[in-house]
């Protein structure tokens, strides 16, 4: 009896330490349009192990996918350049942080209004941001001109929805 | 007529319909396929109307809204139509939150589909 409350404190404690042990995955690709899809790929794979729903999966893919879009078409304009991606699990939520290193975004608050966008001839739709928004539980973006774009989302999974 | 490239999409014509089978992911990276393909069936065949069928696509983000809007302006002058069928559960999120639910019709199946969209024509042309 006394054995069985020890290893059940035990366990306790082992699940208390997992809930807020961070683990980090860190991913460095090229810009260019094939590796959108990887990187999507990539970090959803991570996320696995919080046991998200198909419904979390797909947010923090499609998520994922517009910050790494604007890094190649906005940031390096279809250039070359690096695409830094971090993800970092701790306890139930994920940090998502996706840098680069290209031209930086001028006006932060006009480039986050949805359907701005500075190339309408790409047909691209300036929902970037607003998806990154409502698929994830926030976003932070850092930029400044000529040095580069930080995005950082958050999402908690197994959150009530 | 159909084509076809590498299993990712593929384009049907069906009188003045055009159908869209988005198969795989459209993102920034396809995009730019569907879009060639789509637009020189549309000026080659005298297209009014798009079906859009995601039975077949594993991922869309924002590139997709792009892909529909862009399709949606050329054939809106001749008074065409955008219908949409098959789209699941994060495909729906995405047309809700764009706000291109509010220009395109969804249909329950195919031959709906294809079926509303010619009697709508008619009935405007009569």
């Amino acid at each position: 009896m006394l054995m069985k409350c020890k290893e059940n404190m035990e366990a306790e404690n082992k699940e208390v330490m997992n809930m807020t042990k961070t683990n980090r995955m860190y991913l460095e690709i090229d810009s260019c349009s094939e590796n959108e899809s990887f990187a999507r790929v990539a970090v959803a794979a991570f996320c696995t192990r919080l046991d998200p729903v198909l419904e979390e999966i797909e947010d923090i893919k499609t998520a994922v996918s517009e910050a790494v879009t604007n890094a190649v078409i906005h940031g390096y304009e279809g250039g070359e350049g690096i695409i830094f991606i971090e993800t970092t699990i701790s306890g139930n939520e994920v940090e998502i942080k996706i840098q680069d290193k290209g031209c930086g975004i001028e006006n932060i608050d006009q480039a986050k209004e949805p359907l701005f966008t500075t190339r309408p001839e790409e047909e691209r739709s300036g929902m970037g941001f607003s998806f990154m928004e409502i698929f994830m539980d926030s976003l932070e973006v850092i930029s400044e001109k000529n040095k580069g774009t930080t995005v950082i989302m958050k999402k908690i999974i197994g959150s009530p929805m | 007529m159909i084509r076809k490239q590498e299993g990712i999409s593929e384009f049907e014509i069906n009188k003045d319909i055009l159908v869209i089978h988005v198969n795989g992911e459209l993102d920034h990276h396809n995009s730019a396929f569907i879009r060639e393909q789509a637009d020189d069936i549309i000026y080659r065949n005298n297209i009014h109307n798009i079906i859009f069928d995601f039975a077949g696509t594993a991922f869309m983000d924002s590139s997709g809204i792009g892909v529909i809007m862009g399709r949606y302006k050329l054939i809106k002058g001749v008074g065409g139509k955008i219908g949409i069928i098959n789209a699941g559960n994060s495909i729906q999120k995405i047309l809700l939150y764009s706000g291109l639910n509010k220009i395109t019709m969804q249909y329950g199946d195919m031959d709906t589909a294809v079926e509303t969209i010619s009697n709508e024509r008619g009935a405007e042309e009569c």
